[in-house]
């Protein structure tokens, strides 16, 4: 029995501590773009946040919606008070998991695919999202890159009849982070 | 044997536990290292003027506004005067934001040909989070010259007879996302007045507000008291104005109507002819056109 209760502990402790290693930014940078008939609109958030656990493959992110910087401060302030509410809801997150983790060698540096399948919440409406990236290893870090399109009515996001043609109904989202190894 | 069920169980129930736990875990991570930050309150109101009096906001850094406003006469003036359509006064004005919390401008008003300079300084900003502010606060004064002719004989034309100056504390607050309010205690000075009984300092106090009835148009509305025996020569009423903000991406429209034929603050605060209860309001507008001057530096990729 005692040999029984060694093994459950020694399972259980190899299993978080597989869980620590944990991978992590808060400096990461998403762009998106839209590129309307009359106005391409650009936005950069440099302080994007994300962990991804390398046991699981789980990866998340959040994204405050107040850190988008743009060109123009009126395109800032329509963004954050008439499109996305930042004030209902400040944050986007993205929680899921990275499917083909066990193709990623942390040993070796080089270019991996990324499959990466979850669910992103953006303006208080959780939608799955499903896509394609690429991690690099390089000297201990993973820099990990995605572009894909959203379609901003899926989450309720409204765009009024008369600037319906400033703006482009689907946005160009840009990821490029840099995650170090956690220190915990 | 049942060593070895055991260990596949315990294995089973501690994988199950980790990536349970994994995702959400993950998430928690983050807002356990995340700083709390400034959250500060944006477009309390739409425009650097509540209706026709000025509001807290200033054109945000490296961005001038173009603001013209127009007021018709007024409206019980009759058919053969079109309700007014036949006569316009017009102010023509810059206004820049030279760093966040500073914001000038200058104007031109076809009323006497008044040219006016302001400056416009917050003092507080309203902000939640890791710092807390109930209220922004605003300084806001102007210079005002007439320059048409010289009309009275009897008195010698000094410069200096033809210099005002407004002087306002602005206090507002959003509540929530579709209420702002503020409260506008206001001073002017008139280096020359009409009649020897009016003053030359009067103090008036202000109160205006807005509720937003769509993501992008609100009804607004600004009260002045002007207190008594301040301006005796000339009646002068307290001035109530009531508009629709109407934004469109670049422009943001102001459609109102007002018993003030004035477009600045000191005809606005000490002059205001007109009475609603006869008719005797002005329709007006005003047109507000951002252009971003210097834009922010955002690093490329």
């Amino acid at each position: 029995m005692s040999k029984s209760c060694i093994i459950f502990l020694l399972v259980f402790m190899t299993a978080f501590s597989a869980g620590a290693q944990k991978y992590i930014t808060k400096t990461g940078h998403i762009k998106f773009y839209s590129d309307g008939q009359l106005e391409k609109i650009e936005a950069h958030n440099r302080q994007v946040n994300s962990v991804l656990d390398f046991s699981t493959g789980g990866f998340v992110f959040k994204v405050l919606m107040k850190s988008f910087e743009f060109e123009k401060a009126l395109m800032q302030e329509h963004f954050n008070e008439n499109y996305v509410e930042s004030d209902k809801y400040p944050a986007a997150t993205f929680v899921g998991k990275v499917t083909n983790i066990k193709d990623v060698n942390l040993l070796k540096d080089g270019m991996y695919d990324a499959n990466v399948e979850g669910k992103m919440t953006m303006h208080g409406v959780t939608k799955d999202l499903t896509e394609k990236g690429t991690f690099e290893v390089k000297q201990g870090k993973i820099i990990g890159k995605a572009k894909f399109n959203i379609v901003v009515a899926d989450y309720k996001i409204t765009i009024p009849g008369n600037v319906g043609n400033n703006i482009s109904k689907t946005i160009e989202i840009t990821v490029d982070i840099t995650l170090d190894k956690a220190n915990m | 044997m049942k060593n070895n069920i055991l260990f596949l169980l315990a294995f089973a129930g501690a994988m199950c536990v980790s990536t349970a736990r994994g995702q959400d875990d993950l998430l928690s991570m983050i807002e356990k290292g995340e700083k709390p930050t400034v959250d500060y309150t944006t477009a309390t109101f739409k425009s650097t003027h509540i209706v026709i009096g000025q509001s807290i906001e200033t054109a945000p850094a490296g961005n001038l506004n173009f603001l013209i406003t127009h007021h018709f006469g007024a409206l019980n003036t009759g058919y053969e005067n079109l309700y007014g359509l036949k006569q316009a006064s017009i102010r023509l004005g810059v206004e820049y934001g030279v760093t966040r919390w500073l914001g000038i401008g200058v104007g031109i008003n076809t009323d006497q040909n008044t040219w006016d300079g302001s400056a416009k300084v917050k003092l507080l900003r309203q902000c939640k989070g890791a710092k807390n502010m109930p209220l922004t606060l605003d300084i806001y004064g102007n210079t005002a010259i007439y320059t048409t002719k010289w009309t009275d004989p009897s008195r010698k034309n000094y410069f200096s007879s033809r210099v005002t100056y407004a002087l306002q504390l602005m206090a507002a607050r959003k509540f929530g996302n579709s209420l702002s309010l503020q409260i506008t205690p206001s001073y002017v000075h008139k280096n020359m007045v009409h009649d020897s009984k009016d003053k030359n300092d009067i103090f008036t106090l202000g109160a205006g507000g807005r509720i937003k009835i769509s993501q992008r148009v609100s009804v607004n509305a600004e009260y002045n008291y002007l207190f008594k025996g301040q301006v005796v020569s000339t009646k002068a009423y307290n001035s109530f104005s009531l508009g629709v903000d109407i934004e469109t991406g670049g422009h943001v429209f102001q459609i109102f109507l007002t018993n003030s034929y004035g477009e600045y603050e000191q005809p606005i605060l000490t002059d205001t002819r007109g009475k609603w209860s006869n008719g005797d309001i002005f329709l007006g507008f005003n047109i507000n056109r951002m252009f971003t001057i210097v834009k922010p530096r955002v690093p490329k990729d």
